[in-house]
């Protein structure tokens, strides 16, 4: 049982093709006005395209093109919306928002409030339940919207950047409770941040002027990138591993210091990202406060707009030329990147 | 009150002077281009004859402007009241006169110069078989008259006393016009108005002429306003009305002879 | 003039006040000039006469069922106005709009020849025994032909300023069109649907052209307030005056109690947000 999807759509040069399987969480990456909404839209069925076909597990959602006019109205898909902006009915309370879908397919109103406790508890906002939107906060707000949509149990949820409207403290709160919640559940989450596609998302898609460019296991995906825009967002260091007392050791037994943005307990499985405009790169072993230096070969170099990429295996750095003929890199040679404990992110996996 | 009054009149002449300006140079009249205006302000349903009659007075007196204003006769008698830039004024009844008269605003004692009678008037194919001015009361007919407050509602109102027959209008307008208009247009089955508005409506309306019409005539009076500044001009001009060749056009619109 | 209320930057040049306050004069100055009119003695017994009494109990009950009428056909043309993507909408609109700038004596006159005895429905509708001429039904339609523009205007723009994205997400979330109107679509531009509601109401008080060409004129039938007034202008100026200020005061505290004016552009529709609240998607 399946979801399936072929759509075109020529005035937005959209043409796309793709398959989920139950349980799989896909994000779809790309740059701006490639499509990504779109897709989301075509899926909901709040656009029509001009010809394709969707399906999920056996009901048709629309069959179009010469002599088919299958459609299904949007309220009949089972494909519930999470914007970026929580768009939370603002004549609602909280718990009717989150008891809304239910009440729409028909659930007597108390069933369909149960529901909503129940879902607004998953998301940690149980007690909102009796607050108007207006009284929320950002990422308050979100959280309900999350449980509205969670709450009709729909056949494919779909995210359109869910985080990006969020502070910097909101986000990795928000990011966790998805990871929880779109466990085992069939989801397309469109994103611009690659840290969201890594601990969300079983599988990428970039998007690029309508089309699909690559697909793939996330780590395939962002570890060998075949599109420009998937190299560019793979520049992000991500180094799988265990977390540890101060930081995250590596499968390579390399320690990270880092920063903790939220609680882990050492021993979990967890990620240690960091930028690679982060990272220095010298000749020889620094001795002093940084914690993080490691001895690596550098296996590649490329201009990244005006610096100069340094790879060495799944590690890069950004330097400038000048810096970059100073030290004389190429290929092959030994240097160690340093990275500051402070630009270090630690999360779990 | 008053505060109020002279506040609002500080006001007019400070916010629209230019306004104020306009309605005094119209009332001036007279002299602008070597000639003589005059300005008469008649009953509406003295259109036809009067602007017939105006264009004689212009021709026998070269130089002589008659500028013609067509009103309800209270309607008039309230804008030369308030002070609106009257020569002559041509009431369709006594009372909007003797109004002007209290006020003083009357030269002379006013003439009466036609009389008016009401006919019943019905749509052509005469839906309701109106005969008589006791059809008007069959059951089922759509009379239309004019309200008792103006003039044609009045005499209305006396025929009804005068005949012993208690109409059952479904609508009482505020003017002949409307009266006619709602007969024209077939919504009423019958109205009553001036035969001079019937003769006005020619083949639109079929006329039915009712003895006991006789027994509400109304007189029209014409004066010369006092504040007017071409008294001469405005006393020739009512002349021309009360002569023969004027009272000749007057008949010919079917008005009557006081 | 008041003491300005608040420390916010307003940013209105003081000519524009000055030129603002020559419009509001332009209005209130008139006003002024009639109550200064009015017969204060006799103005209990003028307002309270039986012919005043009927007429402002008749306007009164047709202004209301003329305003439930517009409710009834405003709303879903605001909809398919603001909603809709059809040939002909432009069209469409600006027909329905007509009414605003139309004389309402020529208003009448097409309802005359629409739904009138010899009018394009009217013969229909008198062999089914409907009768509209010279009757209460015919100042309904006259006062709703002539102030449903101002509920669809009104509403159009609460539709067009709340957007379609509460519906959209309404409607992925399950909820069938009915059920997003009724439960999003309505709550949302409740303040538009009122204001438009009460403009609407206020035009029906004051309708008076369209009413006397199409309606008639006959106490407790079809004579409103303003016809009331037009015609004891000719008999009794100080009734007129007395009757117009009665209608002045009504209208003045209908739409002064419950019109709240247009909402600020980007709010009532949409969330507050306390934290990093930012554009739209």
């Amino acid at each position: 049982m399946t979801f399936t999807l072929d759509a075109v759509l020529a005035a937005r040069r959209f043409e796309v093709s793709l398959s989920l399987e139950p349980g799989e969480t896909v994000a779809v990456l790309g740059p701006n006005g490639a499509g990504k909404s779109t897709l989301l839209s075509v899926i909901a069925g709040l656009v029509r395209p001009d010809s394709g076909r969707a399906e999920v597990d056996g009901r048709v959602l629309f069959e179009l093109g010469a002599g088919m006019h299958t459609w299904t109205a949007p309220h009949r898909r089972g494909t519930a919306l999470l914007a970026q902006d929580p768009l939370l009915f603002p004549h609602l309370s909280v718990l009717e928002n989150v008891a809304f879908g239910p009440r729409s397919a028909g659930v007597p109103r108390k069933e369909a409030r149960d529901r909503a406790r129940h879902w607004l508890a998953e998301v940690d906002a149980g007690e909102l339940a009796g607050r108007r939107p207006g009284e929320l906060s950002g990422g308050q707000a979100q959280r309900v919207a999350a449980a509205r949509a969670l709450a009709v149990d729909p056949d494919v949820l779909l995210l359109d950047e869910p985080l990006s409207a969020l502070d910097i403290h909101a986000a990795p709160l928000l990011r966790r409770l998805l990871k929880r919640v779109l466990a085992g559940r069939r989801a397309v989450i469109v994103t611009h941040d690659v840290l969201d596609a890594y601990m969300l998302a079983d599988r990428v898609i970039v998007l690029e002027e309508g089309r699909i460019t690559e697909d793939g296991p996330t780590r395939d995906v962002l570890r060998r990138p075949r599109s420009r825009f998937a190299a560019g967002l793979a520049g992000l260091n991500l180094v799988p591993g265990t977390v540890t007392a101060g930081g995250l050791r590596s499968g390579d037994g390399l320690d990270f210091a880092g920063q903790h943005d939220d609680p882990l307990a050492p021993g979990q499985a967890g990620v240690a990202a960091f930028p690679p405009s982060a990272v220095s790169v010298f000749l020889d072993e620094a001795h002093g406060s940084p914690r993080n230096s490691f001895r690596v070969t550098v296996t590649d170099l490329e201009p990244h707009g005006d610096q100069i990429r340094v790879r060495a295996g799944e590690l890069s750095a950004d330097v400038t030329p000048a810096a970059s003929a100073d030290l004389g890199l190429a290929p092959g040679l030994e240097v160690y990147f340093v990275v500051k404990a402070a630009a270090v992110s630690i999360y779990p996996a | 009150m008053s505060p109020v009054r002279k506040a609002s009149a500080l006001l007019l002449a400070a916010a629209l002077p230019l306004a104020l300006a306009g309605c005094g140079g119209a009332s001036g009249g007279g002299a602008a281009g070597g000639g003589t205006t005059v300005s008469v302000f008649a009953a509406a349903s003295l259109k036809a004859p009067f602007t017939q009659l105006a264009e004689q007075f212009e021709a026998d007196n070269p130089g002589t402007t008659v500028t013609l204003s067509f009103a309800g006769s209270s309607d008039l008698a309230t804008q030369i009241s308030q002070g609106a830039p009257a020569d002559v004024f041509a009431s369709a009844d006594t009372k909007n006169m003797a109004k002007l008269g209290d006020a003083g605003l009357v030269e002379g004692s006013p003439r009466a110069f036609a009389t008016n009678v009401l006919t019943i008037v019905v749509p052509p194919a005469n839906p309701a078989s109106i005969g008589s001015f006791a059809d008007l009361a069959n059951p089922g007919v759509k009379t239309v008259i004019c309200a008792a407050q103006v003039p044609c509602g009045a005499a209305a109102k006396t025929l009804e006393q005068g005949t012993g027959t208690t109409l059952q209008p479904v609508s009482e307008e505020s003017s002949v016009t409307d009266v006619l208009g709602k007969v024209v247009s077939g919504e009423a089955d019958a109205g009553l108005v001036y035969v001079t508005d019937a003769k006005a409506a020619g083949d639109k309306v079929r006329e039915i002429r009712f003895p006991e019409a006789a027994e509400a005539v109304n007189t029209y009076p014409i004066a010369a306003v006092r504040t007017s500044k071409n008294k001469d001009a405005a006393a020739a001009f009512i002349a021309a009305v009360t002569g023969s060749e004027g009272q000749q056009v007057l008949r010919g619109a079917g008005f009557g002879t006081p | 003039m008041g003491r300005p209320r608040g420390n916010a930057y307003s940013g209105i040049p003081r000519w524009v006040v000055a030129v603002a306050a020559v419009g509001a004069l332009l209005v209130l100055l008139p006003l002024a000039a009639m109550v200064a009119r009015v017969n204060w003695p006799q103005f209990i017994p003028l307002v309270t006469s039986e012919s005043s009494l009927t007429a402002l109990g008749l306007s009164l009950r047709t202004a209301t069922a003329s305003t439930a009428l517009c409710v009834l056909f405003g709303v879903p043309l605001a909809l398919v106005l603001a909603r809709g993507d059809f040939p002909g909408q432009r069209l469409l609109r600006a027909f329905v709009l007509l009414p605003l700038v139309l004389p309402p004596v020529v208003g009448g006159l097409a309802l005359l020849y629409a739904f009138g005895r010899q009018g394009l429905l009217g013969r229909s509708l008198e062999i089914a025994g409907l009768q509209i001429a010279f009757s209460t039904t015919a100042v309904v339609l006259a006062q709703t032909f002539v102030a449903l523009p101002f509920l669809v205007v009104s509403l159009e723009g609460a539709l067009r300023s709340a957007g379609s994205r509460y519906e959209a997400v309404a409607a992925t979330l399950g909820a069938r069109p009915t059920t997003v109107l009724r439960r999003v679509t309505l709550p949302l531009v409740l303040p538009g649907l009122a204001s438009g509601a009460v403009l609407s109401f206020a035009r029906c008080l004051g309708e008076f052209g369209a009413t006397l060409t199409f309606a008639g004129s006959l106490q407790g039938v079809t004579r409103t307030l303003p016809l009331e007034i037009y015609l004891q202008r000719e008999a009794d100026a100080d009734a007129a005056v007395a009757l117009s200020l009665l209608l002045v005061v009504v209208a003045v505290v209908v739409v002064g109690l419950s019109y709240r004016g247009p909402a600020p552009a980007g709010t009532g529709s949409r969330p507050a947000r306390s934290a990093g609240g930012q554009g739209t998607a």
